[in-house]
This record gives C-alpha cells, structure tokens and sequence, in this order.
C-alpha cells in the first residue's frame, strides 16, 4: 500500500519539470519589494512564509465570484463557496494522507488546533496526578495550553530534556512516559532550532504505553512531506501561514475514533444538527468542530497553497533547502565568532545563530537596513533558551523561493554587522 | 531612510562596549528591575537617594547595543541630580525618542543623551532606549517590583 502510495508520487515527480528557483521567485509578487532601497532578501519564513500569486489570485477571485456562507445558503453563490471550501478540505486530507476528510478541520491555525485538543479531548480526563508530556523545544503555543490544562486539574506537565546539539533524549523521553503519562504532544520540525525530531519512533513509544500523541506540524508542513497514516500520530496540527497560504486559517488532523468521541470545542452556527432551548444536538464530524462562519476566503487560499506545492514538487523543495541549509551551514559557520545554535543531524533549513556578544537585535536592525529580514529574539520559545542559557538567537530561515546568492547577501550583511561592532 | 550611523553612533557603540555605572550597589535606597518581553533585555537598577538626590546609581543586565548604552548614558546623566529633575530628563528623553522624524530634533538641554535622537527613525527599537528610563521611573515612585515595557 505505502509502497504504491510512494510510487505514485515518484511518477508525478518524474513528469515534472526540474526544480527552477527563478521560476519559483517569479510567482511571489512580494518579492520583487525594494526595503530601505535594497532588494528584499526575505529570510523569515519560519515566521511566515509570502504567498505565490496563485494564492493570492483564489482568494481574490473567491471574493469576486464566489463570496457567500457556507453550508446554508440554498442560493447559487453558497453553493459556489461551500463547493470551494470542502475542495480544499481534501486537499488538505491528501496533503496529510488522511483516511477520512471527516477528519480534516479547518481551525484559526496551530495555536487554536492544539487548545481545541487540550480542551476537548484531554482535559476532561485528566485528574491530579496524571501528566502530559512535551519537549524542551516546544513553541509557547504547545506549552501554555497544556498549563491551562494542568493548572485546572492537577495535573502535572513533564518536560522532556534535549541534548546540547537540540535533539529530543529519546532515553529520557522513555523513562518520563510512564502509568501516569496521559498526552504526549510534540513539535515535529522545531521552530528556533530547525530539529526535525523521530517523531515516527517516539509515536511507536508512546503507543506501547497506550498514550496518544499530538504533533505540532507548523514548522513541517512547508518542508516535510507529510503522512499521518505512516506517522501513526493521533491528531496533527499546522497553520496556512508557514505554508504559503493566508494568515488565519489551519488544520487540525484527528483520528475519527477520537474525533467522535470528544465533546465540541466551541458552541454556535454550523455545529449543530438541531437546536432548542431543551436539547441541542450536534452536527456530524467535521463540523461539529467548526462552530460559526468559517475563514472561507482562508481555506480557498490554503487549498491553492497545497495545489501550488504539490505543483513546484514536494520532494523536489526539500532537496533544494536541504541544499540551502548545507549552504548557510558552512557559510555562516565561516563568519567570525559565530556560533549555530542546533546543530541537530536531521534538519529543515533554519538557522539560529550568535555572535560573539552581539544582541541579535543589533544584527536583525543592521541586516534590515540591507534589506534583509531574519527573526531576532526568542522565538516563542523561552524555556528552550533558557536550557542554552542564552535570552535570544538570531535566525535565518529558508523556504522554496530562497537562493544561495540570498544566503551570501545574509553573509556580506553579518560582515556589516562586524564592522560596526568591531 | 535613516543611515545606520544614525542609531549606532560611535559614542553609543562605546557605552554598549563599555557601561558605565555597570554594578549593583552594596546598599541601595531603591531597586527596581526592568523586562522587555519582546526580546528578553533585563535590567536591574540601583539607587542611592540622599535627601532627595542621587548620590550614587548602579544597574546589572543584558541587553542589545542600544539598551545597554541607553542605561550606561542614563546613569551617568542622572548621578547628583535630584529625583525632580531625573523624573524632567526622563520626559524630554522620551518626547525626544518618540518624535516625529520629520519634525526637528528638540534635545531640549538633553545633552549627550542628545546621540539617542538617531532612535526616533527605528520605531522597533525605542522600547531598547528607553528601558533603563522606565525603570528609573518605576524606582523613583517605588513602583512594583518589575516594570515592563509592554
């Protein structure tokens, strides 16, 4: 099965034309802006990605053809939209490798995906005592939900420790799943550090023990291809954002065992079979999870994402940044006094760096000035600076429309940065 | 837009280099500890009050250049100055980072602090300059234990 599935894909990309970066930067419009007069070296994507004008152009053209409420109108424009927004809940379903679409719901974006299984499907079984499960390297998105969780509860949240390269201690991850262990939610591609974790292995862990797990999927999904099926998870998270697509709009994966047996997340419209002031019941999965009027505009935009990266060839991308982060590796690495901050065997092209005393602000303000934008800061993730004793890193992150010769721009701007902290 | 030697001047990269006043004081009158949350600069600050004066000023941190410098200029301003007149030089500071570029630099007898103008181009970066001022401010009143700059 798996080994037709991936045959099928091979195929696809054998008809494809060779991967053309140049090709690719001509479809993001963004691209072509000049900052503070220097042409725009955009390296920020783990942030958010730019949108292709394929994108760009479905939503528009959502709203100029098709703008209506979904599911309830009987009249041609609802059904136009309602036709729109279930397309792009399978393609979602066939990015993720889903079964079921049943099991594709449209969320805000990560950050709603995660609060909406904590609240629904976790914290009414959790009692004092019992514990969740995440890593050093979470994003606040996958901690703080699980606080709220705990803090409700009782319940105590367990933090798996990570090694100096930024790599989960599966050992350790091990030894903390135990009778008490309830959830265990893990980011897949860490967002300040790049690791993609052996999410897969430690799923199979967790399962031995009987515990379900979440993956963070905002850092992968632009970069990994993606497989629930294989990776076995029990619900899958990620954002349109990092993905080429509008803000606003994400997916949360949930196997349909689980799906069906959780209470709804948030009461309203298009949630409900049938409403009275004595018993209301609930609509059928997915719905029963997308209670109001969805960001339609959002899910056609994020369909065109999938369609355009499935179009430029997954597999094909991830080979041109796994080429992008060799590159950025060992040219950062040859700047003066600067140290990568994750240095992990397996990564996606993000680079966190320091150097020598130099705040990541200062580097981030002078880099601007060149037109180059990268994240300086923590990331979101405090904690996990916390555990390399630092407050902040500066970081350059790729995605498919980067260059090398965007790579030697971010290299000449460190030496900036250099010259004037001399 | 605004050079780079307009915010990183050579008097500001020194003070980042070198702080001034960069200690924590033995015993000091009031103490109070300022967070950007943004991008994680602390500072803690020191003051040593004698009828009304700042007799002596210490702060402790992490920060960017411009946090750094703006604390180590700071100190050095405000030391023998009465707490009325610390809290005026914080007000024109302020007025003076937070002004539009397009308007004419009022340094309004700010002195050497006067090099933090170049700050009013870069909107991100004021809450860096103007961190120690706040938490100067938060000492002076005896405010809470940390003030924020969100």
């Amino acid at each position: 099965m798996r080994g037709a599935h991936s045959l099928a894909r091979n195929d696809r990309d054998a008809a494809r034309p060779a991967f053309d970066v140049e090709k690719v930067r001509a479809d993001f419009p963004i691209l072509r802006v000049m900052a503070h007069g220097k042409p725009l070296v955009y390296l920020d994507n783990a942030a958010t990605s730019q949108n292709p004008r394929q994108v760009i152009e479905a939503e528009s053209n959502y709203y100029a053809t098709s703008n209506s409420n979904v599911h309830r109108g009987i009249h041609y424009l609802s059904e136009r939209a309602t036709s729109a927004f279930e397309a792009s809940r399978d393609k979602a379903r066939d990015f993720l490798h889903a079964r079921d679409r049943a099991e594709v719901i449209f969320v805000r974006g990560t950050t709603e995906a995660i609060n909406l299984v904590a609240n629904s499907f976790v914290r009414p079984g959790l009692r004092a005592g019992d514990e969740v499960l995440i890593s050093t390297m979470e994003h606040h998105s996958n901690i703080v939900p699980w606080q709220l969780a705990c803090e409700a509860t009782g319940a105590k949240l367990r933090v798996v420790p990570i090694n100096e390269a930024g790599e989960i201690i599966l050992s350790e991850f091990e030894r903390l799943l135990g009778p008490r262990t309830r959830f265990v939610s893990l980011v897949h591609v860490s967002n300040a550090l790049g690791t993609v974790n052996p999410v897969k292995q430690m799923i199979a862990m967790a399962h031995a023990q009987g515990v379900p797990v979440l993956l963070d999927g905002a850092q992968a999904a632009p970069h990994v291809v993606l497989d629930v099926q294989d990776l076995g998870c029990d619900f899958y998270a990620f954002s349109g954002h990092k993905a080429y697509a509008p803000t606003g709009i994400g997916i949360l994966y949930g196997r349909r065992e689980h799906l069906e047996k959780m209470p709804p997340y948030q009461g309203g419209g298009d949630m409900i079979r049938s409403v009275s002031f004595e018993k209301t019941t609930y609509n059928d999965l997915p719905h029963r999870f997308e209670a109001g009027t969805p960001n339609v505009g959002g899910a056609v935009g994020l369909g065109a994402a999938i369609d355009y990266m499935n179009e430029i060839g997954r597999e094909a991308v991830e080979k041109h940044e796994a080429g992008l982060l060799a590159y950025a590796t060992e040219k950062l690495s040859a700047v003066p006094k600067l140290r990568i901050v994750g240095t992990a065997k397996h990564k996606v092209a993000v680079v966190s760096f320091l150097i020598d005393s130099i705040h990541p602000h200062d580097m981030g303000t002078i880099l601007d000035l060149e037109g180059i934008a990268i994240r300086a800061g923590h990331h979101c993730t405090q904690p996990l600076m916390q555990r390399f004793g630092i407050a902040a890193t500066a970081r350059a992150s790729f995605g498919c429309y980067n260059t090398k010769e965007e790579i030697d721009a971010l290299v000449a701007g460190l030496d900036k940065v250099l010259e004037v902290f001399a | 837009m605004s050079d780079l030697r307009d915010l990183y001047q050579e008097v500001i990269l020194d003070h980042s280099k070198h702080p001034k006043n960069f200690r924590c004081l033995a015993d000091p009158s009031r103490k109070a500890e300022g967070y950007n949350p943004l991008c994680g600069d602390r500072i803690t600050l020191y003051l040593k009050m004698d009828d009304g004066v700042i007799r002596d000023i210490g702060f402790q941190g992490s920060g960017c250049a411009i946090s750094k410098a703006s604390a180590s200029m700071m100190t050095a301003a405000l030391k023998g100055k009465s707490a009325d007149e610390a809290r005026a030089f914080f007000e024109r500071f302020h007025r003076m980072i937070t002004s539009d570029p397009a308007d004419a630099i009022d340094a309004d007898d700010l002195g050497k602090l006067t090099v933090f103008s170049g700050v009013r181009e870069f909107p991100v970066r004021v809450k860096c300059a103007s961190l120690a001022w706040h938490t100067l401010r938060s000492a002076l009143q005896g405010g809470p234990e940390e003030v924020s700059t969100e």
